[in-house]
């Protein structure tokens, strides 16, 4: 116990040493989540619209107003042509082109059904389908709008009207960073701790301390928990400073037991550790170790939930989410601050994680070598 | 020396960089396995599109209408029936698990009202703590409750119809790809031009073999020239691999000029390099280099260069940022000549502002780099 209270020391002094990592576990936490849960949403604010009004009739000219009117809307320009049109949208100045074909306003008093025409840029799907969605409801509306003008010099068919009441719960005024600030704490406390971890012994191993530590009679596991101890109050520190700093800024509801949170943030650390000293057992240069790290670090981010939901993935693809600790952080911290879940409710997560734990440090403390 | 000779020594020294880097398996693995990865992961894994979506119906009616509007639901291919709620109560057990992610209230007596030609109210009630999940959910929702009542109550037979034909250019099928590929490459070679090269330069530095290097009779330039071509030339190696998986493997196509666009990845690669180099000649060793092209390269380019989220949708702060991060205008330019076909003379203005990030920051490390090390 005493060797590992000095191992520990030693790993404490090197931190304290280390200039870079203070600010790195202070500043860059707020920053990130000032940025990213700013950035990443995808909610559709601004659609730059081109109308081409081959019409020019009073009913089409209502129609442009009612666009204009919409703040969601941008209007780009109102060319006389549709390639002029093109143009803009091949330039990605335009993102749909809205074509009102002559004689419009003759067709509908006639009840001929005229046809408006859509180009919608759809590189980006997600924009493509909910831009045009949104002209496709003011079009609509504004159909309504005229065929009660038209229906009164008509019978009126009388009918049901279906209400559809939404109600968000847990986020009414659907905040974005409510949901993101979260879930990128997780994502940074994870990634920070990760990388460092990965970057320990390989560095000890390039700079030649290693030996020194292995001519010593210190056991596999004093010297894996003596580098896991250290790493993991930086984790909780980095977590307190970050919740701290999401509370302020963003104001996001704590509406569960923060110590269950703590709690879970604990076990997960240790995996996570515990995957960084395995990469850092297998790497003979920094730079591998580095790279190993981000691979992982990389498919952990873009598969944890983080910016695109689970349930939006394949099946085969879910299933890979249970040996990703990221996941298991997001979900828990999502379900504890927002819907105040119980540790009932967080079990699962608790139980892949204590096993993602324990197979990635038995690993870790299997593979460390104390020879060169 | 003669410029012969000093070219022979020059010649040499790649050599020596590129045995080093073939003669490290794991790295080279990682070089050509993380760009395979990370396309085949956006092209099949990360898609917004929902497929079979859990929904819970809470049914007070439990008549012929409300059973034949859940079986509608259903029947689209995006819903499943997730369980059948009997009270109030179990909602929110069943949000907070996190099982539920939707939820349907009919109204008790909605098929005498619906035919009855009075009022009807139906619930949706979503778990808004993954907004965009509610969002999306409740669009699906919404237009397949109104397609059953407009079959129900055979509406729609009205002659004073606006109907509108859309057409999606570019991208007819949605694909997510098509909006990952470009992206992906610009990343990839990011990642492995700027931040190998300064992790490169910062280990000669840590472990002192710099000073070794400089007392060569190569110029400084010609070393760090020496020390980056062999990552130049890897990371373009990369960046074709992704176009022919992307094209092979989820059918995105290169519509313009295919010459063009790999000139424009070589001038990507350089203003990556620069950066790279940059970031070494500040940093001292391997951890500070690393950090330093985590938070000042990777995270700002997957996050404000459009690569992900849209930046015309980002608070305007966010949308200058974005506009001074090379990879916004290479990932714009990419999409112009993979997808829209578009030629030269449509992306001048964001091939202009590259040429002049790369020659700005060339300068940069230049200066930098004679300060730090002569």
């Amino acid at each position: 116990m005493r060797i590992l209270g000095y191992l520990i020391q030693k790993e404490f002094i090197q931190i304290v040493r280390n200039k870079a990592l203070l600010p790195m576990m202070t500043i860059l936490p707020i920053v990130q989540l000032i940025l990213l849960s700013n950035a990443a949403s995808n909610e559709i604010k601004d659609v730059r619209v081109v109308l081409v009004d081959m019409d020019q009739s009073e009913t089409s000219r209502l129609l442009v107003r009612k666009i204009t009117a919409n703040d969601r809307f941008t209007i780009v320009d109102a060319p006389f042509s549709q390639e002029q049109g093109m143009e803009l949208l091949q330039a990605n100045k335009a993102d749909i082109i809205l074509e009102v074909p002559s004689n419009f306003e003759k067709e509908y008093i006639r009840g001929e059904q005229p046809e408006l025409q859509m180009l919608v840029n759809a590189i980006n799907g997600q924009q493509a389908t909910v831009g045009s969605g949104y002209l496709n409801n003011v079009i609509r509306s504004f159909n309504q709008d005229i065929m009660r003008e038209v229906a009164v010099r008509m019978r009126q068919v009388g009918g049901a009207q279906v209400n559809i009441v939404t109600r968000n719960w847990y986020n009414p005024e659907i905040k974005y960073n409510h949901f993101m600030a979260p879930g990128i704490l997780a994502e940074i406390t994870a990634l920070l701790t990760i990388v460092l971890s990965a970057m320990n012994v390989v560095r000890e191993r390039e700079i030649g301390t290693i030996e020194q530590i292995n001519v010593t009679p210190i056991q596999k596991w004093q010297f894996i928990l003596g580098k896991l101890i250290p790493f993991l109050c930086v984790g909780l520190v980095l977590l307190t400073v970050g919740l701290t700093a999401a509370k302020l800024i963003f104001d996001i509801p704590i509406r569960g037991n923060i110590p269950l949170i703590f709690f879970y943030a604990i076990f997960n650390l240790i995996a996570v550790l515990g995957l960084g000293l395995l990469i850092s057992n297998f790497a003979d240069t920094q730079q591998q170790a580095i790279f190993v790290a981000f691979f992982f670090v990389m498919i952990f981010i873009l598969m944890c939930g983080l910016f695109t939901p689970i349930d939006s993935m394949p099946k085969w693809a879910q299933l890979l989410t249970i040996p990703n600790p990221l996941a298991h952080f997001i979900s828990v911290s999502r379900k504890v601050l927002m819907k105040g879940s119980g540790l009932a409710d967080v079990k699962w997560e608790f139980i892949y994680t204590i096993m993602l734990a324990i197979v990635f440090n038995s690993l870790a403390i299997w593979s460390y070598r104390k020879q060169v | 020396m003669s410029s012969i000779s000093i070219l022979k020594i020059f010649w040499a020294f790649v050599k020596k960089e590129i045995y080093h880097i073939l003669r490290d398996r794991r790295t080279l693995l990682i070089l050509f396995g993380m760009p395979l990865a990370q396309v085949l992961i956006f092209g099949y894994a990360v898609t917004n599109e929902f497929k079979d979506a859990a929904i819970d119906v809470l049914d007070h009616a439990k008549d012929d209408a409300s059973r034949e509007l859940i079986y509608h639901l259903q029947s689209s291919g995006n819903f499943s029936l997730h369980k059948m709620l009997h009270s109030e109560a179990e909602l929110e057990d069943s949000f907070k698990e996190g099982t539920s992610k939707l939820v349907m209230v009919i109204p008790e007596d909605f098929s005498s009202d619906l035919y009855g030609s009075k009022d009807v109210t139906i619930q949706l009630l979503a778990d808004g703590s993954d907004p965009n999940n509610a969002n999306t959910l409740v669009q699906y929702a919404t237009v397949m409750i109104n397609s059953f009542v407009k079959d129900k109550l055979h509406l729609g037979s009205n002659p004073y119809q606006i109907n509108v034909a859309s057409r999606m250019l570019y991208n007819p099928q949605l694909v997510s790809a098509y909006n990952f590929v470009p992206g992906t490459i610009a990343i990839i070679l990011l990642i492995i031009s700027a931040m190998l090269t300064s992790l490169t330069i910062a280990r000669e530095k840590e472990l002192g073999t710099m000073e070794i290097l400089l007392v060569s009779p190569l110029p400084p330039l010609l070393i760090i020239l020496g020390k980056v071509t062999p990552y130049a030339f890897l990371s373009f190696v990369d960046a074709v691999l992704v176009l022919i998986v992307g094209y092979f493997v989820f059918e995105v196509p290169v519509v313009g000029s295919l010459f063009l666009l790999l000139l424009i990845c070589l001038l990507y690669v350089v203003t990556a390099l620069s950066l790279g180099t940059l970031i070494s000649t500040v940093s001292k060793t391997q951890q500070d280099a690393m950090m330093r092209s985590l938070i000042g390269l990777m995270m700002p380019s997957m996050i404000l260069s459009g690569f992900i989220f849209p930046l015309t949708s980002m608070p305007k702060l966010l949308f200058y940022l974005g506009h001074i991060i090379p990879a916004t205008y290479f990932i714009e330019i990419l999409k112009g000549v993979m997808l829209r076909g578009v030629g030269l003379h449509f992306i001048i203005t964001e091939v202009c502002v590259l040429i002049g990030m790369t020659l700005f920051l060339l300068m940069l490390t230049w200066k930098n780099f004679k300060t730090r090390l002569e």
